[in-house]
């Protein structure tokens, strides 16, 4: 179902920056985060990881380990409770239960093939130490390019794949499907101009500063109670009931501060581990931490992959047609952003006639998870090239191309999806008033080298499912119970949302997030879907709350509740002049019948769909490579900003990882398929001296599918940077770089070879 | 793998301290797991992201390349020691009024680590400041925010 909303203009909450309820917690070293869990008894445990990117397992032997002092328990896949009839079992459920305890066949380097638990940490690791392991090594496969080639070794030797609606064995593409829109092929015959281009990327990872970690502990009577970091207690908690084959009413999943997650902690690796560890421990609670090179050999990079773009245009400035070819390493097991790449690649362009072919590619790397506009990034870099490259060959002004080929309202994506109501020329148009845009780049160093680029960025964003629940205090203050993991000021746009409703300052709004028995299905924070769809959620469950309070005024006046009005925090009668706020109802309400809660729960179809530019202003040292993005600014429309502070935050930080992925971040591999820059300093993400300042303009479209406008905000801005960065090394250089990341080293190349 | 347990007296957040520990415990697995204040966050456990910031006699360092040994005798601070009866110190108030944190876990390292400079240099540049922080890795908000806080929080001290 869909309600339309009109934008209401005035708000007194809804665009205001108050100190987020958790802040307190958060600045003082008090939030409990997953690691900091403490359970009386609590005991470690530790995963033994495959050294080899692939390798068939020949043998395990667990015998010294468990012998060792301190060591309860050492177990393998064949613990796992579903694994003792692999033949019932779903494939994608097997796939999932075989990435966090392989069977049979490691298919990464850092792939779990055991766990141990002991008294402590340490002596968990030692234990790992003496697990004798034997493996039979086979051949990496790299890449997408090793993953089709003929004869590849194949990761997945029961494989069924899709391709075009035939079922194929044998081979590393896990799918392929197709989008097509008008006649692409014959269309470019009546192009004036083509263009293709084919741009490789790497790998990289979200990079969130806390590594994965759970506790578990399974009881005596069967029930499982879990902790971990992630943006999704109810995904844990049924994923981890399928792998245990439990009743999800016999899990219950607690919710814990997660320290970040950008899509990477949507996937559950640690929490069955430590719960099949804690059964075997008599029942003792465990926890696990992952530890940081685990975490980029063993959890959710990026998709690297291979996209060639095709786009025609006539004399007239218009696109005609377009065919984008994307193979996503989804990394070891099925399920990279495939699905989403092939719609993110032309959706911000009104093209008649596309054809989309998308390949889910095979790797013997970690498998995918994922990252913030899952595969609009990838896509993106490569169209937005090529629209730049487009633009410079006709002399065409980058941002009136954008804005005559702009998607609006009415425009059909890749997938066939009409858009509702947008906001990209909006978008577009501001980035063309901007200061930005209108002032020259700062040439500071004439030894250094300049450029400025620009490109765009689509993300659809999410809806799903989500639950508010709303308890009238006696005081008059409102407990507010919600289901989200708040990755960064979630609890109080939600609570912002109520209080609008309620008329309420926000302050007298108490958000908690409660475990998974204590509220109703939420779906994972991710999609840029919480303050839209738990927001929403919200704002229902507070006009529910109106209802019902307005029953009770219409008791204590005795008055029909049809002659109760409410506006702004207060109740007035149409007939008579009272007129009471909600405190003060707080206080009489007891004998008008009890309590009042309400409780609201939405499973949300469509979202607003966001649009980004970035325009990046680039400093280069010609004679190191060095690069520096001295100037960056994000233009985004935000359908509202509920909470203009991190709706800012998130476009920043998005920005940030976005300008990280081009110039600096991948997963070097190795000859033998293993990651070589496995920690920090190595794998180089940007620092506070790296970063400019990035002023951000916030374009507001409102989405009349929801009360108050909102889109989502987190995932669009980290799509434009990498083609943004890209044109402005063009730019500077006069070479374009089709691959990331952009590094030194490529960008001496362009100009050492012009 | 028995080993013989090091005696450490140390002073943490102005409290004289004692704990028995393994020899090779980090300060941060200590503070954690012996002591009981586990605002100091691990994020890697090599020295690369800043999140167990702590600091030792004046000395910010990381406390996941401390041993806990080491402290003996020494004045440990962390973000736990920040906060006074009279409320949040300057830093963290600047924190949340600049919206310097979203997920939060960087935090008590940035908040531990600009203290340390702020002791020292009470009105810092940006650059100064940017110069500084940049062994604390943030994810999330681009540092912006977190130096714009800093600045902030100079000015109100
Ligand atoms: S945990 Fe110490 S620097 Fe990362
Ligand atoms: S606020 Fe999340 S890492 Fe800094």
């Amino acid at each position: 179902m869909t309600i339309n909303f009109e934008s209401k203009k005035k708000y007194n909450v809804i665009g205001t920056n108050p100190i987020r309820h958790d802040g307190y917690d958060k600045v003082t070293g008090r939030a409990i985060y997953g690691a900091d869990v403490k359970l009386p008894g609590l005991i470690w445990g530790e995963v033994l990881r495959s050294p080899y990117a692939h390798a068939r397992i020949k043998s395990i032997d667990t015998s010294k380990a468990e012998k060792m002092d301190g060591v309860f328990a050492v177990i393998t896949s064949k613990d796992i409770p579903i694994n003792k009839n692999r033949s019932g079992i779903d494939v994608n459920l097997k796939r999932d239960v075989d990435n966090i305890l392989a069977y049979e066949k490691v298919l990464y380097k850092g792939h779990p093939v055991a766990a141990v638990s002991a008294a402590d940490r340490n002596t968990a690791k030692e234990a790992c130490k003496l697990i004798e392991v034997k493996y039979e090594i086979l051949e990496p496969v790299k890449n997408v390019d090793e993953a089709i080639a003929k004869n590849a070794p194949i990761l997945l030797e029961d494989i069924e794949a899709d391709h075009l609606g035939k079922t194929v064995n044998n081979t590393n593409i896990a799918k392929h499907f197709r989008h097509e829109l008008g006649d692409a092929n014959n269309e470019f015959k009546n192009s004036d101009y083509i263009l293709e281009k084919e741009f490789n990327l790497q790998m990289v990872h979200q990079g969130y500063i806390e590594p994965h970690n759970a506790t578990a502990h399974w009881d005596e009577n069967d029930h499982l109670s879990l902790w971990s970091s992630t943006q999704g207690m109810f995904a844990v908690r049924d994923l981890t009931a399928g792998f245990l084959d439990l009743p999800i009413s016999k899990v219950t999943s607690n919710y814990v501060e997660i320290g970040g997650g950008f899509g990477g902690k949507t996937k559950v690796y640690l929490p069955p581990v430590a719960a099949i560890l804690s059964k075997k421990s008599g029942h003792k609670p465990v926890k696990i931490i992952m530890d940081r090179i685990s975490v980029f050999q063993g959890s959710g990079p990026a998709p690297g992959g291979k996209i060639i773009v095709k786009i025609g245009v006539t004399n007239e400035g218009k696109i005609n047609s377009g065919a984008v070819d994307i193979k996503l390493e989804a990394g070891a097991y099925p399920g990279s952003a495939i699905p989403a790449a092939a719609v993110c690649c032309l959706a911000c362009y009104n093209i008649p006639n596309i054809r989309v072919d998308a390949y889910d590619v095979l790797v013997n790397k970690p498998k995918s998870a994922a990252y913030r506009a899952p595969g609009s990034p990838q896509v993106s870099f490569a169209v937005e090239s090529v629209i730049d490259e487009i633009c410079e060959k006709m002399t065409w002004d980058k941002i009136d191309f954008r804005i005559a080929n702009a998607s609006k309202e009415g425009t059909r994506k890749p997938d066939g999806v009409l858009y509702h109501k947008i906001g990209f020329i909006e978008t577009l148009e501001a980035a063309k008033n901007s200061d930005h845009w209108n002032s020259k780049i700062d040439k500071k160093d004439k030894n250094k080298i300049y450029g400025r680029g620009i490109a765009c960025g689509y993300w659809h964003n999410g809806g799903n499912r989500s639950t508010v629940d709303l308890i009238l205090q006696d005081d008059g203050n409102i407990a507010l119970n919600e289901g989200s993991a708040d990755i960064g000021g979630t609890r109080t746009s939600i609570s912002m949302q109520v209080a609008e409703t309620l008329g309420m300052p926000v302050e007298s709004i108490h958000p908690s997030i409660p475990d998974t028995d204590k509220i109703g299905f939420t779906a994972t924070t991710g999609g840029s879907r919480t303050t839209y769809a738990t927001g929403y959620a919200g704002w229902e469950a507070a006009n529910k709350l109106i209802e019902e309070m307005k029953k009770r005024v219409s008791i204590l006046w005795e008055e029909p509740e049809e002659e109760i009005d409410f506006a702004d925090g207060n109740f007035y009668s149409k007939k008579s002049d009272l007129k009471m706020n909600i405190e003060e109802l707080a206080t009489k309400i007891n004998p008008t019948g009890g309590p009042v809660t309400s409780t609201a729960s939405v499973n949300l179809s469509a979202a607003g769909n966001g649009f980004g530019i970035g325009i990046c202003d680039l400093e280069i040292d010609p004679h190191t490579g060095k690069t520096d993005v001295i100037r960056y600014t994000a233009v985004q429309d935000v359908g509202k900003a509920i909470y203009p502070q991190y709706a800012e935050g998130q476009i920043r930080g998005g920005a940030v990882q976005g300008i990280g992925w081009a110039l600096n971040e991948e997963y070097y591999i190795e000859k033998d398929g293993t990651m070589a820059n496995t920690s920090f300093l190595d794998y180089r993400m940007p620092t506070a001296l790296d970063m400019p300042n990035i002023d951000v303009i916030m374009v507001e479209v409102a989405n009349p599918l929801h009360p108050f406008g909102v889109r989502g905000v987190g995932e669009v801005p980290i799509v434009p940077p990498l083609a943004a960065v890209g044109n402005a090394i063009k730019d500077a250089t006069g070479s374009r770089i089709y691959s990331t990341p952009m590094k030194p080293r490529k960008i001496l190349e362009v100009i050492d070879n012009g | 793998m028995a080993t013989d347990k090091i005696h450490v007296k140390t002073t943490i957040n102005g409290r004289p301290e004692e704990f028995l520990t393994d020899p090779y415990v980090s300060l941060l697995d200590a503070l954690r797991e012996i002591v009981g204040l586990t605002g100091s966050k691990e994020g890697c456990l090599d020295g690369n992201c800043g999140a167990c910031t702590v600091n030792v006699n004046g000395r910010i360092v990381d406390s996941c390349l401390v041993l806990a040994a080491e402290v003996d005798g020494q004045k440990v601070e962390t973000v736990e020691g920040m906060a006074s009866a009279d409320g949040l110190h300057p830093l963290q108030q600047a924190f949340l009024e600049e919206a310097a944190l979203q997920c939060g876990i960087c935090t008590p390292g940035f908040l531990v680590a600009s203290k340390g400079l702020l002791d020292n240099e009470p009105n810092p540049s940006e650059g100064r400041i940017r110069h500084w922080l940049a062994g604390n890795l943030c994810r999330c908000t681009g540092y912006e925010n977190i130096i714009k806080a800093v600045k902030k929080a100079a000015e109100n001290s």
